[in-house]
């Protein structure tokens, strides 16, 4: 329940105590960064000279930027194929584990082993499984007398690092999946089943429409997941000069703002990429109150 | 029910345990792989037999010779620790207020809270450099930690919705006997909401401890004094090729994940459902 306690007297100034580091944090953290995010993404600015306005060049330039443009189509690429994958098979493993067959708890520890474990850590076990001579997936499709495949490569790199990254990512799905399955009441389906109804009946017009909450969120954490992800991408494709072979936005801030110093630079690639996080979340909230409304 | 409904359930069932033992195959296959090499001499690491030929425990210490991996390990242990605290403090304390003290503005301020959550860690995280630089403490561990008690907007909510299940009555009828806030928060509310706790604790320790990019850019080269996810990306530029030391120490750093994991599980769980409740 809600309480409404009243704060009164010596208590208003507990309630300030408490909520002090939350202010703080809205304020300097959350909304004081976008701020300064903002207007950092309009100057020129080494760290070492004072700023210097710059106006709107580190806009203005990004569309020549071709290593900028590289990171902005392979960000939406990653996330054009992460992002499905990672909902549609978690859903998958999640209906499965649904079933309530023996072995229930090991296959739930099992796939969720990825999702705890670090990316940095796990990411160096990838690049010997992707690794070009003698890797592990090389090594078999050798003798299995197939032609060795460059995992890493800037042609193969996208998929390889999709691979990793949903990997990574079914645990969280599928657990996101199971709450959203087990509150579905049992009487749902007990009705179907005097029907007559056959399975894929059953999943198509019970199970699924009670999930669609479920798989909303799941989509919207996916997404912004998605165009957040770095550790697999820093592991895996990183190349000898700092560079990637498959640089996303995240990355290519990360390279601008904390190797080379441009912060202006990685400040207005950081705004385009919250940009289009909040764009993105704006049109499945759009989506979800159309679907909500004719369902 | 009927028998051709039992016998398609049958099949349905065997395919589906079938789909699943090979899913799960290919989600731990890669540590138990993890582990085989990390026991293979240097010599044997393009053997491919699963069960090494040689067992040895001797990429361990040559690992720590090479790497103070040890130190990078208590390192990211203090970090996740003081992190852990700071966020369970502040997140619970805001919680605490959300869900149970009525005061101006408070729907706007959790709102605004929320909204928090969409904003990506690349956007703060670059004036919080300009200002931990600033503040001379660039190359120093405490930008890793300091955030954490800050509040943030998963803790909080995570707190806000626990509490919001204990009956209001309690509070109130301590009130009643002259209990102060602070005193109703520490002695009613934080004992009873003990799961959440356990379950946003594990949550801020893995996030810290799994943490790269943050660690990337405020310890990036200190051997000594950096994290194991940064010392295992430079042992990567370092020491390429070398898969029986290298996944020694990625096997390090996954460890004390999993072992929590396995003994806490429902707690690891818990908190992932928890989020997703409406």
């Amino acid at each position: 329940m809600m309480a409404n306690l009243r704060p009164l007297g010596l208590e208003r100034a507990w309630l300030l105590i408490f909520l002090l580091p939350t202010l703080f944090g809205l304020a300097l953290g959350a909304f004081g960064s976008i701020f300064a995010t903002l207007s950092i993404s309009f100057m020129d600015w080494d760290l070492l000279t004072p700023p210097v306005a710059a106006g709107f060049s580190n806009y203005v330039g990004l569309p020549d930027d071709r290593l900028f443009n590289q990171a902005f189509w392979n960000t939406l690429a990653f996330a054009g194929l992460y992002v499905p994958l990672t909902v549609v098979i978690s859903l998958f493993v999640a209906l499965g584990l649904n079933r309530k067959l023996p072995g229930t708890t090991f296959f739930r520890i099992a796939f969720f082993l990825p999702t705890v474990s670090s990316p940095t850590a796990v990411g160096l076990l990838w690049t010997w499984i992707y690794a070009q001579d003698n890797g592990v997936l090389n090594e078999a499709i050798t003798a299995l007398g197939g032609d060795p495949v460059r995992w890493l490569s800037r042609d193969v790199a996208l998929y390889s690092v999709v691979i990793a990254n949903v990997w990574g990512a079914i645990g969280g799905g599928m657990i996101i999946f199971l709450a959203g399955l087990q509150s579905i009441p049992r009487d749902f389906y007990e009705v179907a089943d005097l029907d007559g109804a056959k399975p894929w009946q059953r999943l198509w017009f019970i199970t699924l429409p009670a999930l669609a909450p479920s798989m909303f969120f799941q989509t919207v954490l996916t997404t912004i997941n998605a165009f957040q992800a770095f550790d697999y991408i820093y592991i895996l494709t990183r190349t000898g000069n700092g560079n990637s072979n498959m640089p996303t936005l995240v990355f290519s801030i990360y390279r601008s703002g904390f190797r080379f110093f441009r912060m202006g630079d990685a400040a207005a690639q950081a705004v385009v990429l919250t940009a289009i996080i909040l764009v993105l979340t704006f049109v499945y909230f759009r989506l979800q109150k159309k679907w909500g409304a004719t369902a | 029910m009927n028998r051709t409904a039992d016998k398609r359930r049958f099949w349905g069932d065997i395919a589906a345990f079938a789909a699943l033992t090979l899913g799960a195959l290919c989600m731990v296959g890669p540590f138990v792989w993890m582990i085989s090499t990390s026991l293979k001499p240097i010599a044997e690491q393009y053997d491919m037999r699963l069960i090494p030929q040689t067992m040895t425990l001797e990429n361990y210490p040559r690992l720590v010779d090479i790497m103070p991996i040890h130190l990078q390990l208590l390192n990211s242990f203090i970090i996740a620790g003081i992190s852990t605290f700071g966020q369970l403090l502040t997140c619970s304390m805001a919680g605490f207020i959300f869900a149970v003290v009525r005061f101006p503005f408070r729907n706007v301020l959790f709102v605004l809270l929320l909204i928090t959550l969409m904003v990506p860690a690349q956007v703060t995280v670059i004036p919080q450099f300009i200002v931990f630089r600033f503040l001379g403490l660039y190359g120093t561990q405490a930008p890793l930690y300091l955030p954490a008690f800050l509040g943030g907007a998963f803790g909080t909510f995570l707190m806000r919705q626990y509490f919001l299940t204990i009956p209001s009555e309690l509070a109130e009828a301590a009130r009643i006997d002259g209990a102060s806030l602070a005193r109703i928060f520490f002695t009613i509310y934080l004992p009873l909401a003990k799961p959440a706790l356990a379950a946003f604790a594990i949550f801020a320790f893995m996030f810290s401890w799994n943490d790269l990019f943050q660690a990337l850019i405020y310890l990036p080269s200190n051997m000594e004094q950096t994290t194991v996810t940064v010392g295992l990306a430079l042992f990567q530029t370092q020491y390429a090729g070398q898969w029986p030391l290298m996944m020694a120490g990625s096997l390090l750093a996954v460890a004390p994940i999993i072992l929590v994991f396995f003994f806490a599980q429902k707690y690891f769980m818990g908190g992932i459902a928890m989020s997703g409740l409406k």
